[in-house]
């Protein structure tokens, strides 16, 4: 091939690869916002830090879900395994959080890892069953295990300075949220490296056809697996940080309803694109804050009203407006794509 | 003598009652270009899922260049040069041509599980994509989601892929299915000028395409090799006529 034909195809080529790599000003504003919402309003302050972790429990269902195509109604396994281990490490005086967090990740990566083969065969439906099953099973066994998780009561336990100099908690409520903010961001950023990378691609590639995927010499179950484990892990900081940031666990931080919600939040703020986690946790808890200031017993219905709402608008408007919103957030759409 | 490129030894696959390959043994040189025809329900499609393992032979084995490949999974022969193209459209909806066949190359060359580094900044793998684009026809599309192309450009991309895998045996099932008149050439082409050492075994309808091809063509009836020869001696068998020819004339 010529040099001159080369390069220009060459370019094009290259610039299309790309596309995804460079961080956008819109992205560099919402970051800015979320940051600005921590410092401006001290009083709301405790909210924010909840979004923020739950944003975090969101993307790690979105790693999963979104990215590859795998269905779980049993993220909660992971927030509850995370939160746990930060608990108890803490309770038994090892009160550093940054050791807390990176421990509260590890245990849920391994559970993950350990319980990803059960994903690979059967269908949509059985998946739902198996990952639910396993987040029953696990909050059972915490119930069951009251010597080393205080059972129905929980554990109270009080947390180090964050890097031995800012204390989280009710006396730095603000801190916390912050610390939350630098955990969420520096992950979102892995992740979102992450799904541009090669091994993203191959993952986009299971989601779309699986089928074809192993027929490029893809070998898909062990990327599932190992996504699987990174999605957990991610869980399983969310959980840490819950733990940490309110210094209290219960077992209902293994129910059913965790799971339930984050899926919303995600379908919410739409799949796929990393930051429809964030947005969809964001609306989500705002909504329920919002509602259930005005009508306690009934914020439920509202959430259920606009789940319903967002789906019979059509699919397909909820993803024409998702993608608006993912070119304007994240992705410069390819030549062509806006036709 | 070298080993056969691509061996099937007494293969059988059972589902349920229906004896769906029925003691096939089949053998394909170094660099063939063999045809696989069939009447409808023949089982051509059951035995290319034993040749590449989507699915287990109930017994009999598969040889991939001498080496006995039967208890590999589907994706483990790819990476040992058995490669294929699909009947129906398989390919990545949402996926542009170029990420398409870079996922292909970075796997074949063992970066595709990379998890830190951004797609597309390897200069060796982005000479390969755009190598594939132009021999395939595909440069003006490359960046477009693939759902988007006409329909020949869909199926050329099928035959890209499987080639991005630089195979050693390369399956083509139906290449031209479906395909409007007018884009017909490019997929001959695309045929014609595929790489002369890798061995191909096409499965096809068209008598006009397998005729032109192949060298070699292989008969399946009901699950079972009726016949195989030169394509004189087939269109010159009586039995052959009988169950397939003969209903083709008139079709």
């Amino acid at each position: 091939m010529s040099a001159a034909h080369g390069s220009k195809t060459t370019g094009r080529l290259e610039a299309h690869l790309h596309r995804r790599a460079r961080w956008r000003w819109p992205e560099t504003v919402f970051w800015l916002a979320v940051l600005a919402t921590i410092i401006a309003i001290p009083s709301r302050v405790a909210l924010t830090n909840e979004i923020l972790v739950a944003g975090l429990f969101a993307l790690s269902l979105d790693l999963i879900l979104g990215l590859t195509g795998i269905v779980s109604l049993g993220q909660a396994a992971f927030l509850g395994l995370g939160a746990y281990a930060a608990a108890i490490l803490a309770s038994r005086g090892v009160a550093d959080p940054t050791l807390g967090l990176v421990c509260g990740a590890a245990v849920a990566a391994v559970a993950g890892l350990a319980t990803a083969p059960l994903l690979l065969r059967g269908s949509d439906l059985t998946r739902l069953m198996v990952t639910l099953g396993v987040s029953l099973l696990l909050g059972e066994l915490a119930n069951r295990n009251g010597w080393l998780t205080g059972g129905a009561d929980g554990l109270n336990f009080s947390m180090g300075k964050v890097l031995g100099l800012f204390p989280i908690g009710f006396t730095g409520q603000r801190n916390a949220a912050l610390y939350s903010f630098v955990v969420l961001f520096v992950l979102f950023a892995a992740a979102r490296r992450l799904a541009q990378s090669p091994f993203g691609l191959a993952l986009a590639a299971i989601r779309e056809n699986r089928l074809r995927a192993g027929a490029l010499g893809i070998a898909t179950s062990g990327r599932i697996v190992a996504i699987y484990a990174v999605s957990a892990a991610y869980a399983g900081a969310a959980g840490a940080l819950l733990a940490q940031t309110t210094q209290i666990v219960s077992l209902d931080l293994f129910d059913f309803h965790r799971s339930a919600d984050v899926m919303l939040m995600l379908i919410i703020g739409g799949a796929g694109y990393l930051y429809g986690g964030l947005i969809g946790a964001a609306l989500f808890i705002f909504l329920r804050d919002v509602i259930s200031a005005a009508t306690p017993e009934y914020w439920e219905f509202w959430i259920g009203a606009l789940l319903i709402a967002l789906v019979l608008m059509g699919r397909e408007r909820i993803r024409a407006a998702a993608a608006r919103a993912t070119s304007l957030v994240a992705f410069r759409p390819a030549r062509g794509d806006t036709a | 003598m070298s080993a056969p490129a691509l061996e099937a030894r007494g293969l059988q696959r059972q589902f349920g009652v229906l004896l769906a390959t029925d003691n096939v043994s089949l053998s394909i040189a170094p660099g063939a270009r063999q045809a696989l025809i069939g009447p409808n329900g023949a089982g051509k499609t059951t035995l290319i899922n034993l040749l590449t393992g989507i699915i287990k032979p109930s017994e009999g084995q598969v040889f991939l260049q001498g080496h006995d490949v039967t208890p590999l999974s589907a994706n483990e022969r790819v990476r040992l040069g058995l490669s294929r193209t699909f009947q129906i459209n398989q390919l990545f909806p949402h996926l542009s041509p170029a990420e398409s066949l870079g996922l292909a190359i970075s796997e074949r060359n063992g970066s595709g599980a990379d998890f830190w580094r951004v797609a597309g900044t390897r200069p060796a793998i982005v000479a390969e994509i755009e190598n594939l684009l132009t021999r395939f026809g595909l440069e003006a599309e490359m960046d477009q989601p693939t759902r988007k192309l006409p329909y020949g450009k869909q199926r050329l991309l099928e035959i890209a892929l499987a080639l991005a895998t630089r195979p050693r045996v390369l399956l083509l099932d139906e290449p031209a299915a479906g395909v409007p008149e007018e884009e017909r050439r490019d997929i001959l082409a695309a045929l014609a000028a595929l790489p002369s050492d890798v061995a191909i075994l096409l499965i096809e309808h068209d008598m006009d395409l397998v005729f032109s091809f192949a060298t070699r063509i292989s008969v399946l009836v009901a699950g079972r090799l009726l016949t195989e020869g030169e394509p004189e001696e087939i269109a010159a068998d009586e039995r052959v006529r009988a169950v397939y020819l003969g209903e083709d004339a008139h079709g």
